[in-house]
């Protein structure tokens, strides 16, 4: 972005609706936006709490635990699929009817099913994620150059050579793309889980902050959020465009 | 002179084969790809399989690599039938099949990397076969930063370090410029020479076709069968400069050219 000529640095835009944000906190019209000033002020005090930082903590590894079944059972049912006729018509429609169902009014059934502990959040963080992981994978092994997949065969790979030499690698692009969109997806399941299952993490400070009217707590946490999801999926960017230089020259 | 011979079926092979075709038919669907076709490829010799597009040249290469079943009839090498690719064949692909994401010295070192071979002991044939192809100095770059008659030096490299009796060429020069294509010809005949392996070597091109063959086999299609074989007697040894300006060579072009004129739309 360029302004009088000028070339501005990245994320400008933001100081712009920061600006925005202060002026509609400064007139007062409503309580629930208070002047970022304040937001920010919040925030750098909130961070360093013991109970931020255990909320942070329950946050993380609840998310982390949902990603890594998503990417460890996404990627090989995708590119299975991607492989196998059979198994792609059978998995298919499952897989587009859960990509694009409204996963949260699950959540019940869920919580019917697993209880109501943090293993049913992680469940619902992979439930969120693991579609889009599993299309993109059997995307990506489904444009795998013919010739690179005979290569293999005539030099003579077993299966599971294929899969982890070529196939794998192959489709590397498109897999961290659908991991890059897992993972945002996540993000919204961990959430979720943690508002309507069990009460903890940063659930629970959205509860008690909008419960009890905090709303600069309330938007420093949604703040630190956003922060967090942002820099992962921009972290996922980085690698993805790392990798792009052989998807255009895979031909 | 070259000797002509009308029919594949009634020739008696030259020396012995490495590869024989015995009686192959392919069907997809209810397309007749190849038919009851019959053809021995001398060991140590390069074999093409010159024909119009649609002669099913490819479809027979690859039945002979063992990508690709037979409908009927059976392929040997060294007398042994084939069910499926082996180690005693290995492939040159149209567009060069490399990984992007491995050096040089790892797609080249591929093969026997699969093979289980230990991680020196591969690289060091793979640093052999990249410097008899030219590449030298090349073994850490990745094929995008190659050029294209480069990364079919690595496909042709990573081919020979398998050490494999056949060679199976599927139009490897038709993707890379004029230029380093009559290199590449050049190079062929002395790999030939210096290899002792058999070659087959798919080709649109006639001039390839005589310019590098011991032994050309013309492919006629719908439904593919051997229309004839040709065997350039005189001008092999007389070095890669005079080749084509030799007579029977310009003879057998033509000659080559008048039969399968008829098929060109």
């Amino acid at each position: 972005m360029t302004l009088f000529g000028r070339k501005l640095p990245a994320l400008s835009s933001l100081i712009l609706w920061a600006l925005l944000w202060e002026l509609v906190g400064r007139l007062e019209l409503t309580f629930f936006v208070p002047p970022f000033s304040e937001v920010a002020t919040t925030l750098v005090g909130l961070i360093p709490t013991p109970g931020f930082l255990s909320a942070l903590g329950v946050t993380a590894a609840a998310f982390g635990a949902g990603v890594f079944f998503a990417i460890v059972i996404g990627i090989p049912v995708g590119i299975l699929m991607g492989k196998s006729r059979v198994l792609d018509e059978l998995l298919l429609p499952w897989v587009n009817i859960f990509l694009s169902a409204p996963l949260t009014a699950l959540v019940p059934v869920l919580m019917v099913l697993f209880g109501f502990g943090t293993r049913t959040v992680i469940i619902t963080t992979t439930l969120f994620a693991i579609w889009i992981i599993i299309l993109n994978a059997r995307a990506g092994v489904r444009q795998i150059n013919r010739s690179l997949v005979e290569m293999a065969r005539s030099f003579g790979a077993s299966p599971l050579d294929a899969f982890f030499k070529v196939y794998f690698w192959a489709a590397l692009p498109e897999i961290l793309g659908g991991v890059r969109i897992g993972v945002i997806r996540a993000v919204k399941g961990v959430i979720i889980g943690q508002l309507l299952i069990s009460i903890v993490g940063f659930g629970a400070l959205f509860e008690l902050y909008s419960s009890k009217f905090l709303m600069a707590e309330f938007w420093a946490v949604l703040i630190v959020l956003f922060g967090l999801a942002f820099a992962l999926s921009e972290f996922l960017a980085y690698l993805e465009r790392k990798v792009s230089y052989y998807a255009a020259s895979r031909g | 002179m070259s000797q002509i011979k009308p029919d594949a079926r009634h020739v008696a092979p030259a020396t012995d084969s490495a590869v024989s075709v015995r009686n192959v038919s392919k069907v997809y669907g209810d397309v007749q790809a190849l038919k009851d076709l019959t053809l021995d490829f001398p060991r140590g010799e390069l074999t093409s399989l010159l024909g119009p597009s649609g002669c099913g040249k490819t479809t027979l290469l690859k039945i002979i690599a063992g990508l690709l079943p037979a409908t009927s009839g059976e392929v040997l090498i060294n007398g042994r039938a084939v069910n499926g690719p082996g180690p005693d064949r290995s492939f040159v692909f149209q567009d060069f099949a490399l990984m992007p994401w491995a050096t040089v010295l790892r797609n080249v070192a591929f093969g026997l990397e699969l093979r289980g071979v230990a991680k020196s002991e591969r690289e060091a044939v793979a640093e052999k076969y990249i410097a008899a192809v030219g590449l030298a100095g090349f073994e850490q770059k990745y094929p995008h930063q190659l050029s294209g008659g480069m990364r079919q030096r690595v496909g042709l490299a990573r081919a020979l370090s398998v050490n494999a009796e056949v060679l199976l060429l599927d139009e490897p020069f038709s993707a890379v410029d004029e230029q380093t294509r009559r290199k590449f010809q050049e190079d062929m005949l002395e790999l030939v020479q210096k290899e002792k392996k058999t070659f087959i070597f798919v080709t649109h091109s006639i001039e390839e076709a005589v310019y590098v063959s011991d032994q050309i086999a013309i492919l006629l299609p719908r439904p593919s069968r051997v229309s004839e074989i040709i065997r350039p007697a005189s001008f092999r040894d007389k070095g890669v400069a005079n080749i084509r300006r030799d007579p029977e060579y310009l003879d057998i072009v033509d000659r080559i050219w008048a039969s399968l004129r008829n098929y060109v739309e």
